[in-house]
């Protein structure tokens, strides 16, 4: 579904990725593992749109990626929920749904999908029309993840979404995630949390400094001695 | 009581006059973070452009009241924001598009040249068009029957029609922009935009349509501000621009730039300030003269007080 071939993306001069590839196949979690720094995010903002790649190629349904504007992007069915969430604070739940929903014409459409996220996640039904700002970080992290949804995306890209969160909100986020790809919606994610991600994951890669050091299904990766000692603090 | 009341109109007519035009400096600013300094020769523009639709009417002077209030100042109107909705977006995708990745300085300056290059090419009409003087004179406003000269009298105040049509225009335009922002889409794709570019381009939204819209959406309104202008003191001249758009400059800043309400009330208080300063201080003081040196005075108290502004820059926000 999403081919990256020997990606390089650079901030100024300082090439962040240095010539990466991996696939994500339709309907699998797929996991972008590594370190601070590593490039993760980079990637998905380069997938994304809001940053224009050196070299390499990005395809994504069998068509050209790179190129595309990040407005563009999200009409082709690809959305991110960034690093931080990044919600937008001083609008309401409903607000930032809409939003998410911004390229849809479906008014209709909107509304009905708009009450699905409410049933996933009911406190953000109960509380619609307050501001985001005022909410939980797991609370946050629902709302982000719901916003990326309005879009009706079948790649779904989430950068570190149990980012600062409570063990208890992390597992419903994981299982969220889990819920979303037995849905039929093809998840591409990025985790620091490398026990509870692979054990999710269909496919699994470890970045280093902008490179792939490893890849495999996540079984793989949870049995592998350099991932054991680098990601899932054993020895 | 009678003269203060007086002065308060004085003062808020002149005052709807700066918060138009402050209007643009702010949704600019709140998406591109540009001190779009050329924003007065857009106020500017749009009171030419009113001024050559007029000349394209064929110079009527003997219409009817309705008729002047009906087609002719609607007309003006429209004209006045064809001409700098077109100007303002040109100069965002000649001038500011090619250097957004380029360091603040260089729009701020680019700005500044755009200001310079807009008076001088009006300016060079000057003495070729008919009706344009070919001295650096000002120009006669046209007159609109119903409105020019009029007055409406309460007791001992009298208000004059250009001043109530300013604010009668204000106050159809901050509708207009409750609306707008609230309600429609591309409104709300602006407050996105200016809280946050890069996830707003991750909701979909083309950033670029929303800083044209930014930009015709103030020049639309800097349009109306310079019939209003044009009305009100009865002439115009290719510098009125300078010191319009530095008050309204001011009165965005004032209110917190950023903030479209902000740049309503912060017009509204500058302008009332003004008329209260050269009615109330005492001797040479309280001169015309000396309003501008108050008008900047209130600036510089309120940054010191309350940099952000009187209602802060809530737009923007990246906590
Ligand atoms: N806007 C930027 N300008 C310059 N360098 C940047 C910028 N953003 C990231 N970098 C650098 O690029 C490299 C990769 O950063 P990136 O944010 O992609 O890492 P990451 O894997 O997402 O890390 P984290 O787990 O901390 O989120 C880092 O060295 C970082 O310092
Ligand atoms: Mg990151």
């Amino acid at each position: 579904m999403l081919e990256v071939k020997q990606l390089v993306v650079a901030y100024g001069r300082v090439n962040a990725v240095k010539g990466i590839s991996f696939n994500v196949e339709q309907g699998q979690i797929v996991t972008l593992l590594g370190t601070n720094g590593a490039g993760k995010s980079t990637t998905l903002r380069t997938i994304s749109g809001l940053l224009t790649p050196v070299s390499g190629e990005m395809w994504f349904e069998g068509e050209r990626l790179d190129g595309v504007a990040a407005h563009k992007v999200v009409e082709k069915g690809i959305a991110q929920s960034p690093e931080g969430r990044r919600l937008f604070r001083q609008m309401s739940v409903e607000d930032n749904l809409r939003l998410g929903a911004f390229s849809r014409k479906d008014a209709a459409g909107v509304r009905t999908d708009m009450d699905r996220i409410f049933d996933l996640f009911p406190v953000l039904g109960s509380r619609r029309t307050e501001r985001a700002g005022l909410f939980s970080g797991g609370e946050q992290q629902m709302l982000a993840i719901g916003r990326a949804m309005m879009s009706r995306p079948r790649l779904l890209m989430l950068d570190e979404p149990s980012m600062g969160l409570s063990p208890i909100m992390m597992q419903l986020i994981m299982s969220t995630i889990r819920s979303l790809r037995d849905e039929g919606i093809t998840i591409l994610l990025v985790e620091q949390n490398a026990a509870a991600a692979l054990k999710l994951s269909d496919k699994a890669y470890v970045l280093e400094v902008g490179q792939i050091t490893l890849e495999g299904t996540g079984e793989q990766l949870l049995g592998d001695d350099r991932v054991k000692r680098a990601y899932l603090g054993e020895d | 009581m009678e003269y203060f009341l007086q002065q308060l109109i004085n003062g808020l007519s002149l005052g709807a006059l700066y918060a138009l035009i402050a209007v643009g400096y702010t949704v600019v600013y709140g998406i591109v973070q540009l001190i779009n300094f050329a924003h007065g020769e857009i106020f500017m523009i749009g009171a030419f452009g009113a001024y050559a639709t007029w000349m394209i009417l064929g110079q009527p002077t003997d219409w009817s009241t309705t008729m002047s209030l009906l087609v002719l100042l609607p007309a003006m109107l429209i004209g006045g924001m064809v001409a700098s909705v077109t100007v303002a977006l040109m100069t965002e995708r000649f001038a500011y598009r090619p250097l957004r990745n380029a360091p603040r300085l260089a729009p701020l300056i680019t700005a500044i040249g755009v200001s310079v290059f807009l008076q001088e090419f009006v300016r060079l009409f000057y003495g070729w068009v008919p009706g344009f003087p070919d001295a650096k004179s000002a120009i006669p406003f046209p007159s609109v029957p119903g409105l020019s000269g009029e007055s409406l009298q309460f007791g001992e105040v009298l208000i004059q029609m250009p001043a109530v049509f300013t604010l009668a225009a204000l106050a159809v335009c901050s509708v207009f922009l409750w609306y707008f922002v609230n309600r429609t889409k591309t409104g709300r794709a602006m407050v996105a935009t200016s809280q946050d570019p890069d996830t707003a381009r991750l909701m979909g939204i083309n950033v670029d349509r929303v800083i044209m819209a930014a930009f015709a959406l103030g020049a639309a309104l800097a349009a109306i501000a310079g019939v209003a202008h044009g009305l009100r003191y009865g002439n115009i001249d290719f510098r009125m621009g300078f010191l319009a758009g530095l008050k309204a400059f001011t009165a965005a800043v004032l209110g917190g730039i950023g903030n479209i309400a902000g740049a309503v009330v912060g017009g509204l208080v500058l302008g009332v300030a003004e008329a209260m300063a050269t009615s109330f201080i005492p001797g040479q003081f309280g001169s015309s003269a000396w309003k501008d040196v108050w008008a900047f005075a209130l600036l510089i108290l309120v940054l010191v007080f309350r940099p952000e502004g009187l209602l802060g820059a809530k737009v923007v926000d990246r906590a």
